[in-house]
């Protein structure tokens, strides 16, 4: 095919143009295989651990994820169904979103009158998850310095449209996946990007836009609303 | 579509010109800069280790340049591999002719688009137009320009030039809502749900992206509003250009990139959304990727050892918030999407020594050096300001062009001006530190004296407002 030649000569052009930027024309065809990183040579002085105890990681993720103006609680786990049914009454939640693979422990009761939209048994149209007030998940990640979300789409996260339609996302993180600083938080994602490619979100606060003379405003496209709930 | 596109573009000393009388202009961008760089002080000076992490990403950076080729290669691999398509684009029409292809294919006329200077260089809108596609622009700003059919004017807040008056007029007649406050909230919310509709019915999605990782194929589109989530999860097709220059070695490198940018670009912590993917996932998102790689000009940029640098920026836009003469003369005085001092040496090298507009973007600069005091990636960008000084200088005496500088008056006609005033005189002595270096390294005399003169010129053209400028030195420091 025309296209696919024209394709092919782009690829040539571009690469034979690239070995001749850096003078390596003759004949050295770029190999792939067997090909070692070069990246031995490179300086990573800056910090990969982070200092912080756990309690100092904890306050700090709080308080970062409040700069943000999302909103931060503190709960024990066995209180959970209570403590969301609490959120979604004050929010006016009446649809709740759920992914599948969520811990059916954290759910508010049926009689809290919140109605549960399940991802699970058959994924969920596109307008029902528009038209849901909002989406309770757990996440992958979090991380203190920069108050981040990361969600992988695991069980309990569920696919990157259920949180992103919702007006409202409740995100559940328990201590034991805050870390401190951002090296560690891609250092834990390595292996799901290596063996199941799963798309990664980080969230840092709702959504926002300083389009309009730089005044911050929250909430454009995704949801417009987040509320972390520590366990 | 918009007239200024197609004006005959002009030297940077003239429009510059026009753009300074414009009072508005320079009241949003006095602002807008002034908060985003008091803003990025605090969240670079909460950074115990961001010397270390400029360091290493300006290594990585030069890293990937040496080996282009094979990191390209590793990368389609990657990506083949995850289940995207790869496509080579030499230049601008080749890019937009397999784009705008792969869009019949699917016999649609419209797509949703998230912001990419990459698509605005290479003019993806205009040339989807011409064969009767639609290319909608989600992100607020660029919402707003495209509305106004305008021009882009920062880097990241490319409505920078418009005020809330001005924006709730253009959405009160375009979108045709009557009760509109100028109320940023209000406005966003008017957005909001316009696009909305677009986005549950779009059927393709059209990106930039911010990095690509060669071993594994993964890219990211960093941002702010959701829209990029919107473009990047909802379509059922997703295309994405890449410039060569975005490659990343490995995914551990996010490590490094995703600190920098954030506290450099929108002087946040981290931004609001960034949005990784690795191909296709099965029941998640667009389940047909096409990624295409573009050259157009990266290439020539690379096969110049000084100016080779330039490819490191990973587009932060820190330095055009520093930059004096950016603050007072804006965006579209560049004649380029890429602003500021980065524009300054990007798009003389992309669009070669021909072009007249570009080649005097070398000389809007006072070479005061803020901008690479804070750039990310540590590019010396008043060093390839002055290589590529040189360089025009050489082509015009090529060209019979350029008939030479007699030297002494030159410098003795600067060194009067400068030694007035103690903020301009430290910055005569950058200027001749760096000419100095470039003087002594390639050995060639009749350099040093161009630069210094067009310096002058530029001052004497258009000298910034003492009081202002002051403010400004006190500032940054
Ligand atoms: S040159 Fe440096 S500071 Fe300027 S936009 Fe590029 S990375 Fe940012």
């Amino acid at each position: 095919m025309v296209e696919d030649t024209l394709m092919k000569n782009s690829k040539d052009i571009i690469l034979k143009r690239i070995q001749s930027a850096l003078r390596k024309e003759n004949g050295m065809k770029p190999q792939l295989s067997g090909m070692e990183p070069p990246l031995r040579g490179i300086d990573r002085k800056y910090e990969t651990h982070s200092k912080l105890s756990q309690v100092e990681r904890l306050r700090l993720f709080m308080e970062r994820v409040s700069d943000y103006k999302a909103n931060v609680t503190r709960a024990e786990e066995k209180e959970l169904p209570k403590v969301i049914a609490d959120i979604c009454a004050v929010e006016q939640v009446k649809k709740l979103v759920i992914p599948p693979g969520i811990d059916t422990n954290w759910l508010p009761e049926k009689t809290s009158g919140v109605a549960l939209i399940s991802d699970e048994s058959g994924p969920l149209s596109i307008q029902e998850i528009d038209q849901s007030d909002a989406v309770l998940t757990g996440c992958f990640r979090a991380v203190a310095q920069t108050g981040t979300i990361v969600m992988t789409g695991g069980a309990g996260q569920g696919r990157r449209l259920l949180t992103l339609l919702p007006d409202f996302h409740i995100c559940v993180v328990r201590t034991d996946q805050v870390v401190g600083i951002i090296p560690e938080a891609f250092w834990d994602l390595d292996p799901l990007i290596r063996e199941k490619k799963v798309p990664v979100t980080f969230i840092s606060g709702p959504s926002a836009t300083s389009d309009i003379e730089l005044d911050r405003v929250e909430g454009v496209h995704g949801p417009r609303r987040l509320h972390v709930v520590i366990v | 579509m918009s007239s200024s596109k197609t004006a005959v573009p002009q030297a940077f000393e003239k429009t510059a010109r026009t753009y300074l009388d414009d009072a508005q202009l320079r009241r949003n961008l006095g602002h807008a800069t002034r908060t985003i760089r008091n803003k990025r002080n605090n969240v670079v000076g909460e950074m115990p280790d961001w010397e270390e992490l400029r360091e290493s990403g300006r290594q990585i950076k030069q890293n990937v340049m040496m080996n282009l080729d094979r990191y390209l290669l590793q990368l389609e691999e990657s990506v083949i591999k995850a289940g995207g398509v790869v496509h080579w684009a030499h230049d601008a029409a080749d890019a937009n002719r397999i784009i705008a292809n792969l869009i019949k294919e699917k016999g649609e006329s419209e797509v949703v688009k998230v912001k990419s200077i990459t698509t605005d260089e290479i003019g993806l809108n205009d040339a989807l137009d011409k064969e009767g596609i639609h290319a909608l622009e989600t992100d607020l700003a660029e919402l707003i320009v495209q509305m106004a059919g305008d021009e882009p004017s920062h880097i990241l807040v490319p409505a920078i030039h418009k005020n809330r008056s001005e924006i709730r007029d253009l959405f009160r007649e375009k979108l045709g809502i009557e009760n509109l406050s100028d109320k940023p909230a209000e406005l966003a919310d008017a957005a909001r749900r316009y696009l909305r509709k677009k986005f549950l019915h779009a059927k393709i999605g059209v990106s930039g992206a911010n990095f690509a990782v060669a071993e594994t194929g993964t890219v990211v589109v960093v941002e702010s509003e959701g829209n990029g989530r919107m473009c990047t999860t909802l379509p059922q097709t997703l295309i994405s250009v890449l410039g060569i220059e975005k490659i990343i070695p490995t995914w551990q490198d996010f490590e490094v990139f995703m600190q920098l940018l954030p506290r450099s670009s929108t002087a946040e912590r981290m931004n609001p959304y960034n949005n990784f993917w690795t191909g296709t996932t099965a029941g998640d998102g667009p389940q047909e990727f096409h990624l295409v790689l573009l050259d157009n000009g990266r290439t020539s940029v690379l096969a110049d050892e000084t100016g080779r640098d330039t490819l490191h920026c990973i587009r932060c836009s820190a330095c055009l918030n520093v930059c004096p003469v950016y603050e007072r003369t804006g965006g579209h005085a560049y004649h380029s999407v890429y602003p500021g001092p980065i524009g300054a040496i990007l798009t003389p090298q992309l669009r070669g020594p021909d072009d007249v507009a570009a080649a005097s973007l070398p000389y809007a600069s006072s070479l005061c050096g803020a901008c690479y005091e804070v750039c990310p990636v540590k590019i010396n960008i008043p060093e390839i300001l002055v290589h590529l000084r040189n360089k025009g200088v050489r082509h015009k005496k090529r060209r019979g062009f350029f008939s030479g500088v007699r030297i002494e008056p030159v410098i003795m006609k600067m060194a009067a001006h400068a030694f007035r005033r103690r903020a301009l005189y430290e910055m005569a002595q950058k200027v001749a530190r760096i000419g100095q270096r470039l003087y002594v390294r390639k050995g060639i005399i009749s350099k040093l004296p161009f630069q210094l003169s067009s310096w002058t010129e530029m001052r004497d053209l258009k000298p910034i407002p003492e009081q202002t400028f002051r403010e400004w030195w006190r500032t940054r420091s």
